[in-house]
């Protein structure tokens, strides 16, 4: 499945993905039409670089007030204070910070907003069925539109399997030895 | 560290699925612990705090089983920290800093080892030789569920395991295998696997990460998205697809010179012997290079007097902090370019 670049006829090796006014917008290119653009190729994502396109995009879409101001009620990171560092604070930060931080989470992890794989057994933290399914859903429309077709088809089997009123919270998505331990409820 | 010179670390023991190509495979996880800030944000009593809750976590998930060797590297030397870097148990950034923290070590084997208070929590880390990526995941899996019965993990329904860098959310999975491409590199045909590569988001990077020049051809490829992806799923894709694609290019390129430049493949491989028997003066990054070489003409069965294992051995007792380990003082560099080629002229003698 090769595509030519947008803008000349050679292969497209390069997609970038762009947050705009909440939409995600992808732009195909090859190599020399992406440096010309200025987009660099890196081989690892850098979070210094992510959040300041990020932040140049928020900021020319007028959005950025929002962002503004917006504190961890856990430890008192800033959103100010993450984009300087890097880093976040405390777990609390991302609940606190959910509305900026998800779209910068999407653009980081090729469109995905939903967690799949393995989940902890304590902590009340059971799987939440609805919420996957639905992270399922999104995840296989983008990879269809993204004409990903091997992910899709595996997406499609976790789907189904998801979906199956299954005995077990379906689990296949994790390969662990599920030990019953004491006072678990199974 | 004691006698841990004389075993030759997992990534280096030159066995395993594929390890004409494969260095080794690794898979780590990203955890913190719930209700306790991440570590760039923690007090100095926070990090205590964790440090404890590890080593009650993972001493007391060790078990019967036993064998794990607690390392609290604010007691270390720095040239411990330095063998402990070159083994590949701890980052380079976990080795500098005053901090509390520390690193659990599984012995004598070190295939498992779990960093405590780097940039988050814990960060454990599993390693194999040659690919293999399953039986590496099996036990990190069975290691990270035996200290989560042990400790609350931060987590949410939405982005998964929690972590101080958002890149990291989700599975918290980073799989990489190290991968040895003389071939590919002789044949110039290394960037069209790293522009394949990046086209998938997977990054390559050289041995030890920072040089934009791979040292001794040792390349790693890891994935770089964890969210949205299962464990299982990024799993079988590095080890079903893109792995062996790899490898099986890796091969293509030296049966090629093997078979149409033998002489050029022969006179690289021996020129780099010589140097090593006969030098007597040897820079790292130089004797990596050529140790690359050798070990290429090994597994191609050009060289037939030198055994893999051999090969592996030197590529990690050469490097700066072994070699003062076996020589049981420190040196500076010039001293350590002397000792270094008397080590290979030893060894391949
Ligand atoms: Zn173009
Ligand atoms: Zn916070």
């Amino acid at each position: 499945m090769k595509r030519k670049c947008d803008r000349c006829d050679r292969e497209a090796t390069v997609t970038e993905v762009l947050i705009k006014h909440g939409k995600k917008v992808e732009r195909h290119l090859c190599e020399q039409c992406a440096a010309g653009e200025g987009i660099a190729v890196q081989s690892h994502v850098n979070v210094g670089d992510l959040l300041t396109n990020f932040i140049v995009q928020q900021s020319g879409a007028g959005e950025q007030k929002a962002a503004k101001g917006v504190t961890c009620s856990g430890c008192g990171t800033s959103f100010a204070d993450f984009k300087q560092r890097g880093l976040l604070g405390c777990p609390e930060c991302y609940a606190s910070m959910e509305p900026q931080l998800g779209p910068l989470i999407e653009r980081a992890h090729e469109g995905a907003t939903h967690h799949v794989g393995k989940t902890p057994r304590r902590s009340g933290a059971a799987p939440d069925t609805r919420h996957r399914i639905a992270a399922l859903r999104k995840q296989l429309q983008d990879a269809i539109d993204a004409e990903q077709y091997e992910r899709a088809a595996a997406l499609r089997d976790e789907l189904r399997s998801a979906e199956a009123p299954a005995p077990a919270p379906s689990d296949d998505a994790a390969p662990r030895t599920r030990r019953p331990i004491g006072g678990d409820p199974q | 560290m004691n006698g841990g010179e004389h075993v030759v670390a997992e990534w280096l023991r030159g066995d395993g699925p594929s390890a004409d190509v494969v260095m080794s495979s690794r898979v780590r996880l990203a955890r913190n612990f719930a209700g306790v800030p991440f570590v760039n944000r923690a007090t100095r009593a926070q990090r205590e705090q964790v440090l404890s809750m590890a080593q009650d976590a993972i001493v007391g998930a060790a078990g019967s089983r036993g064998g794990v060797r607690w390392i609290d590297l604010c007691a270390a030397s720095p040239l411990e920290r330095t063998v402990l870097v070159e083994r590949h148990l701890i980052s380079k950034q976990h080795a500098k800093g005053e901090e509390p923290r520390a690193v659990a070590v599984s012995a004598p084997d070190e295939r498992l080892a779990v960093m405590v208070n780097e940039e988050d929590h814990l960060r454990l880390q599993v390693m194999r030789s040659g690919l293999d990526l399953s039986d590496a995941f099996a036990q990190i899996d069975a290691a990270d569920s035996a200290i989560e019965h042990r400790a609350e993990y931060a987590y949410s329904p939405r982005f998964g395991y929690l972590t101080a860098c958002p890149t990291n959310v989700g599975t918290g999975i980073r799989v990489s295998v190290m991968l040895h491409l003389p071939g590919l590199k002789l044949s110039g045909e290394i960037d069209k696997v790293k522009r394949a590569a990046q086209s998938m988001s997977l990054a390559v990077r050289g041995f030890y990460g920072e040089g934009s020049e791979a040292l001794g051809d040792l390349f790693q490829i890891s994935n770089q998205t964890t969210l949205g992806k299962s464990e299982k799923d990024i799993l079988a894709e590095f080890e079903l697809s893109i792995i062996p694609k790899v490898i099986e290019y890796e091969r293509v390129e030296r049966r090629k010179l093997l078979e149409k430049r033998r002489p050029f493949f022969e006179d690289q491989v021996f020129r780099a012997l010589g140097l090593l028997r006969h030098a007597r003066l040897l820079k790292s990054d130089e004797a990596m290079q050529l140790l690359s070489h050798v070990r290429m003409g090994v597994t191609a069965g050009v060289i037939t007097d030198v055994d893999v294992k051999t090969v592996s051995r030197l590529l990690l007792l050469t490097q700066p902090g072994h070699l003062q380990q076996i020589a049981q003082r420190e040196m500076d560099q010039p001293q350590r370019r002397v000792e270094r080629a008397a080590l290979v002229r030893r060894c391949l003698a």
